[in-house]
């Protein structure tokens, strides 16, 4: 057995476990030097990812492949640019204990186990360490009444979506008779499939689309993400939905492929329901987290509508796009993390005024990424709509296409406004606290990265072609 | 029903795949009804969660004495543990939002919306 194939997230379980019995020893000031640590191991996890051989090991159970390696390099560089969020806020905001890193360190092991997952059990285990992890940080801020609201209620909801999960997955084996991916991918292909793995396929899809956040079970959304401290606002909106969404591709890929004609139909209406929900539900917004909440389950939608079009086309249309959606989320949350006024944190959308004359390079790079995200060319955020309507519209899925192009006009309204409120209000508040170096660098270089994404996208869709090649094998 | 004087049970229902698929089933609806009908308190939310994950338990063991293979149990004793950790790290949830809110009444939680 080559268990040495699964190096990442070895190294990631044993380096969380030595760092927490480090962390214990001294009573205070640990949370630099463990989140440092925790930046180290991610990296260091990173390099072997890129290095690692293909095949599967654990009797079947875990697999490692281009597409899996395409995944990892995103998630472990949304968590550890999540963790360089957190250093400066979780000191101000009280909050710097050691354990946030080391939960950030096994939520992304979670991950890596999700994605590299080749049968539900493994499946399971990863998304439930991703989940037990992101409960507890969602309630971090234990003294404040919102986020320990924000934990309940991710808690309860995120339980009852892995119990659906659960009980798809048993209904899977039950009538497939197996968990592998590979086996179930053959049992399936040999036609005849029985109502029973259909239905459990259904239930399945609930629970995954529950972790991505894509309407129908949306709602936990926008309260988690304005209950949580911001720095696990900005985590959750970048790696766990990329992990998500890659295991959401895996599954319906491999081993459910020959089901495609089943699942396509459910991922249509999600996709369409979760780009109007997307569009519509954040215009009132005054918070801007919660508008950020809103904004995301719509990129969601627009990322699954490459998974509806079930072709490679639109496979690659949904790598480039969350790619390209982690890079802009975590340069919006550099500069929602930076919003304080005389130690405060701030999280309305008014307090951005006049942001263009107290604060000029920032109000650019907050100017960048909201052109981005709606979508304005020649920024990031066109490209990855321009690759899954390309998808959509090359397979004739004209309706779900005409919906996209819609939602990204209405949705750019409120986009907009941000820009409107930094450059054409007056700040009567005053300028707002100067911010630390690791945001700067954060917003800069997911900036620049996004300014200038244009000049040599062939790196990322090349990445991404090799990835659903491995994945659509 | 009636039965022979040695026992001869031959009559009664023998019980089948199919009962305990039923069993497991209705467990999992009283779960999912728990915790959106419930307007109590957050207790009865985790004791739903458990009934759920029983109910997946039970479906997965009944599928593996029935099929003859033993991965179906080797999951079920997978849902137990991550089970007790959940329930661990769900208690320790309403005890941070009780001590801020001074109650688990469920309908009392809506501070965030909009």
């Amino acid at each position: 057995m080559n268990w040495t194939l699964a190096a990442p997230e070895i190294l990631l379980g044993v380096s969380g476990l030595v760092i927490l019995l480090i962390g214990v020893i001294p009573r205070k000031g640990m949370f630099f030097p463990v989140a440092m640590a925790v930046v180290g191991a991610l990296i260091l996890a990173a390099v072997l990812v890129l290095g690692q051989d293909e095949g599967t090991a654990f009797l079947g159970q875990y697999v490692a492949d281009d597409f899996s390696r395409f995944a990892k390099v995103l998630i472990l560089l949304g968590a550890a640019l999540g963790l360089v969020l957190a250093l400066d806020f979780n000191e101000k905001a009280d909050l710097a204990r050691f354990e946030y890193p080391v939960l950030m360190l096994f939520a992304t092991l979670g991950m890596m186990v999700m994605v590299s997952a080749n049968d539900l059990m493994s499946l399971y285990i990863g998304l439930e360490l991703l989940s037990l992890s992101l409960y507890v940080i969602a309630a971090f801020d234990r003294d404040n009444p919102r986020s320990a609201e924000a934990g309940l209620k991710y808690f309860v909801l995120g339980a009852l979506a892995s119990g659906l999960l659960l009980y798809g997955a048993s209904l899977v084996y039950g009538f497939a008779g197996t968990t592998n991916f590979d086996r179930l991918a053959d049992a399936l292909s040999a036609g005849d499939v029985g109502t029973g793995v259909v239905v459990g396929l259904v239930f399945v899809l609930a629970g995954l689309a529950f972790k991505v956040s894509a309407v129908p079970f949306h709602m936990w959304t926008p309260d988690v993400y304005e209950g949580a401290p911001t720095p696990v606002t900005a985590f959750f909106a970048t790696a766990p939905k990329v992990a998500a969404i890659a295991l959401l591709m895996h599954v319906l890929i491999g081993p459910f492929g020959d089901l495609s004609a089943q699942w396509m139909q459910v991922i249509w209406l999600c996709s369409a329901g979760s780009m109007i929900l997307g569009a519509f539900a954040a215009i009132g917004q005054k918070n801007i987290k919660r508008l950020m909440a809103y904004s995301s389950i719509g990129h969601v939608g627009y990322a699954l509508m490459g998974l509806a079009v079930a072709n490679d086309t639109g496979y690659r249309g949904v790598l480039v796009y969350m790619a390209i959606y982690v890079v802009m989320n975590l340069g919006t949350f550099a500069v929602l993390i930076a919003m304080r006024r005389g130690g405060r944190a701030l999280e309305q959308v008014e307090d951005l005024a006049g942001l263009g004359k107290t604060d000029p390079a920032m109000a650019l790079w907050m100017a960048v990424f909201m052109f981005s995200m709606a979508g304005i060319p020649p920024l990031a955020g066109f490209f990855g709509k321009l690759y899954v309507f390309l998808a959509a519209v090359q397979a004739g899925f004209w309706t779900l296409a005409i919906i996209g192009i819609v939602t990204s006009v209405i949705a750019s309204y409120y986009y907009l406004r941000i820009v409107k409120v930094m450059y054409f209000d007056s700040a009567e508040q005053g300028a707002l606290d100067a911010r630390p170096a690791s945001l700067t660098v954060v917003m800069a270089g997911t900036g620049l990265l996004t300014l200038l994404f244009f000049l040599f996208p062939a790196a990322l869709i090349g990445a991404a072609q090799v990835a659903v090649a491995a994945l659509a094998g | 029903m009636p039965t022979t004087a040695t026992g001869d049970t031959t009559e009664m229902m023998a019980v089948g795949l199919a009962h305990y698929l039923t069993v497991s089933a209705i467990l999992l609806t009283l779960g999912v009804l728990g915790i959106f009908l419930n307007r109590k308190n957050v207790i009865v939310i985790l004791m739903s969660v458990e009934l759920i994950l029983l109910s997946v338990s039970l479906n997965l063991v009944a599928f593996s004495a029935t099929l003859g293979d033993l991965t179906g149990q080797v999951f079920a004793m997978l849902i137990l543990t991550v089970a007790a950790a959940e329930a661990a790290i769900g208690l320790a949830i309403v005890v941070i939002y009780f001590r801020n809110r001074g109650t688990i009444e469920v309908e009392e939680i809506s501070t965030l919306k909009g």
